[in-house]
């Protein structure tokens, strides 16, 4: 038990001592803030004010556009040259035809593309004065048509649980999440695992060290110590990621958002509203999200992960062990990788697939073998929709996946590890299964 | 020391080691001889523990070797590296604990070592930086640091420039006089006829050769003895008649050297009695033969057509 510490040991701490850990711990959420705060900043950094010429050959437009921050409107009813639009100070042309309410199509000319903000404005603007000129055309009086153009709201009820919205949808998108998370990692420390183990056998050093120690301890050593690796750096990734991101909207958005300039800025009525739609608008979808988190068993979400997280990486890490004990280079590992990263990737497409229809047959026996169970079932657990006997039996089964991969795994690496120069094929392998220690 | 009874080991269908049965005495050097390819590793993994015999027994010290056993051993691997990107000293330390070794009495033999060796300033460099020679001593020192009982080197000089190679002989003597009992694999046969007491001879999976390398060597001698004289060459002739055959004869010089290979029955008393009247005799030597040729003579009898197998094992 000692030697194994000792082991696990050295795997974490010549690892986490890298330069390149240091730098992939600082630079990824470095990147990732950086790449979400100016994500963040140009979206509400609507750059330049735009001039609109609306030019209204269908006489549609009666001075109906409402003009905005950055964008103002000018309606002429006379057709414009592309050359005079060209010598003009307006930024965007938009033509309106005569047969715009049998096309609804309107040509839209810019010298420089506007942002996706400003063209949604445009179109918005447009879309409601062409929709009243239409609803006159026929004859429909337009505060009716508002009352009746409402969207449906389908509020979803599981019948056992009466009392309360399921929102199953959404609690199965964060399991989702958390699957994703767990192929992600699986994935990337797996890979550093097989690395290893390479490593350690083009060092020539693994024959020294079997002979202190069994080979299972070493290749469990190693497993376990980059596993710790994968944990310190993920903690890291995430406090760091949030306190930048934390940091950095405070810093480039502190004036849109500070309080005390919203409450300075006169609540017009046409304000209100504005900001009335906009809250009531993406209602549903954001509500309904944070309802969902809410409602997610989540002393049980985050036991299943954790379980299914260890297990399925210790189930895909020994293989990916035994892979690199095999081999004597990089290039010979793509012939064995393959067959052991297809189940994961079609574990990620299930999963994904069970984000819309979750009580399909093939989600519900890919949640229990063990394969793709973990990344699976963690969908099916978040979303609620996994009975107990289910969950056990996932448990079970993957608990003896991973005790039996790893002793395969075992049987391999302790003959691969010392086999040099020898191209090995699965046939070569299946006889080391039977070797006698 | 050790003792090996009826080892087999089969890799499929292939049979590495056919019922290998020798004894390794204690506190002395043994030779463990053979040609690529005939099993040598093989057989010093199955002593190491580091893979099981599929039938045979290891006894060490008269009880069968056991998995605790494996702590008085020191073993020097043939495929043999460190991890290059770790600095010495803290891998040395690292080895020296996987070995059971505390970490305060690890670091204080190591410094010692170290020391005695005068390679104190590699401690803090990384393994990368030193050249092949001197990993090659840090990995001997990390072999026998934790004073083993029973050292197992395969292939120790490989690697050494002459002078680290003749620091490695002396030390591996030291140890010996100290009651080490040393295994060794080696293709070099001066070096066995130098340190060696006893080898065994693998050949193709078999032991061929098992013994004591005076007893050994005298064994494969032919009876040939190197007499120097000075006289006539018809005269030695003459003299010798039935006693012996006269294989060789070298001129020139104050004396000549003629090589006689003894009759059936006969001594070399029988041989030299007639020639003494004949010639002035100045010396009279058995020519004893090598190492290497005995080598050669029991590797080349078993396969004619024996060429060294590419693969190690």
């Amino acid at each position: 038990m000692n030697k194994i510490k000792l082991i696990i040991w050295r795997e974490f701490i010549t690892r986490v001592r890298k330069p390149s850990f240091l730098i992939m711990t600082l630079l990824a959420p470095v990147l990732i803030a950086a790449g979400v705060t100016v994500m963040v900043y140009l979206g509400l950094q609507d750059s330049d004010d735009h001039r609109v010429l609306v030019v209204d050959e269908a006489h549609i437009i009666a001075g109906k556009l409402k003009d905005s921050d950055k964008v103002s409107f000018y309606v002429d009813q006379r057709p414009w040259s592309d050359s005079a639009f060209k010598a003009s100070p307006y930024t965007v042309m938009v033509e309106v035809n005569d047969d715009i309410l049998n096309t609804n199509t309107v040509l839209f000319f810019y010298k420089q593309l506007p942002s996706l903000g400003v063209q949604r404005l445009i179109g918005n603007e447009l879309e409601k004065t062409i929709e009243l000129a239409k609803l006159r055309g026929e004859n429909i009086d337009a505060e009716a048509y508002q009352r009746v153009r409402k969207s449906l709201v389908m509020k979803m009820f599981d019948i056992e649980k009466m009392g309360e919205e399921s929102l199953e949808q959404e609690r199965a998108g964060i399991g989702f999440f958390f699957g994703y998370f767990m192929f992600i990692f699986i994935f990337m420390y797996g890979v550093q695992v097989m690395r290893g183990v390479m490593e350690e056998k083009q060092n020539r050093i693994v024959e020294v060290l079997i002979s202190s120690v069994k080979p299972f301890q070493l290749m469990m050593g190693k497993i376990i110590g980059i596993a710790l690796v994968g944990f310190v750096q993920f903690i890291l990734w995430i406090t760091i990621t949030a306190t930048l991101v934390t940091a950095g909207s405070a810093l480039l958005l502190k004036d849109r958002f500070d309080p005390k300039v919203l409450a300075e800025t006169p609540m017009t009525a046409q304000v209100q509203q504005q900001l009335g739609e906009q809250v009531a608008m993406p209602d549903m979808e954001d509500v309904k999200f944070l309802k969902a988190l809410q409602k997610i068993d989540w002393p049980l979400t985050l036991g299943m992960f954790l379980f299914f997280f260890v297990g399925g990486y210790l189930l895909y890490s020994s293989l990916l062990a035994a892979i690199g004990s095999a081999v004597d280079s990089e290039t010979d590992t793509q012939q064995f990788m393959f067959p052991v990263t297809l189940p994961m990737i079609l574990a990620i497409v299930i999963a994904q697939a069970a984000v819309y229809n979750p009580n399909s047959a093939m989600v519900l026996w890919c949640s229990l073998i063990p394969f793709t169970s973990p990344i699976v079932m963690m969908v099916r657990v978040a979303m609620g929709s996994a009975p107990a006997w289910q969950m056990l039996l996932s448990m079970v089964l993957l608990i003896g996946a991973f005790v039996f991969t790893t002793w395969l795994a075992g049987r391999i690496y302790r003959t691969g590890i010392l086999m040099y120069g020898k191209k090995v094929s699965w046939k070569e392998l299946g006889k080391w299964l039977f070797y006698k220690g | 020391m050790l003792h090996l009874e009826g080892i087999v080991k089969r890799y499929g269908s292939h049979t590495a080691l056919d019922g290998i049965t020798m004894d390794v005495p204690p506190g002395q050097v043994f030779g463990l001889l053979g040609p690529n390819g005939a099993g040598k590793t093989t057989l010093i993994r199955i002593i190491t523990r580091i893979t099981g015999p599929d039938e045979g027994t290891v006894t060490l010290d008269g009880h069968p070797m056991g998995p605790e056993d494996v702590a008085r051993m020191g073993y020097l691997p043939e495929e043999r590296g460190l991890y290059k990107k770790m600095k010495v000293g803290e891998q040395s330390l690292y080895l020296a604990q996987l070995k059971g070794m505390s970490k305060a009495e690890a670091t204080k033999r190591l410094k010692a070592w170290f020391e005695r060796w005068e390679m104190s300033a590699w401690w803090n460099k990384k393994v990368e930086e030193l050249s092949k020679g001197m990993a090659q001593k840090v990995q001997f020192i990390t072999t026998v640091l934790h004073e083993p009982k029973l050292l197992i080197l395969d292939e120790p000089f490989s690697g050494f420039d002459p002078i680290n190679a003749e620091l490695i002989r002396a030390e591996i003597l030291r140890l010996r006089d100290a009651g080490v009992t040393v295994m060794l694999s080696t293709h070099s046969m001066a070096s066995v006829e130098e340190l060696c007491d006893n080898i065994g001879l693998i050949d193709r999976s078999r032991l061929m050769l098992h013994g004591n390398v005076r007893e050994i060597r005298k064994r494969y001698g032919a009876n040939v003895y190197r007499i120097e004289y000075k006289g006539s060459r018809v005269a030695f002739a003459n003299a010798l008649g039935f006693a012996g055959e006269l294989i060789e004869v070298q001129e020139g010089g104050e004396y000549s050297v003629a090589k006689v290979k003894l009759g059936k029955g006969s001594t070399v008393n029988d041989v030299l009695r007639p020639i003494i009247s004949a010639v002035e005799v100045h010396g009279v030597q058995e020519e004893v033969p090598r190492m290497h040729d005995i080598f050669i003579k029991v590797v080349g009898e078993t396969a004619p057509e024996h060429v060294t197998a590419g693969m190690t094992e």
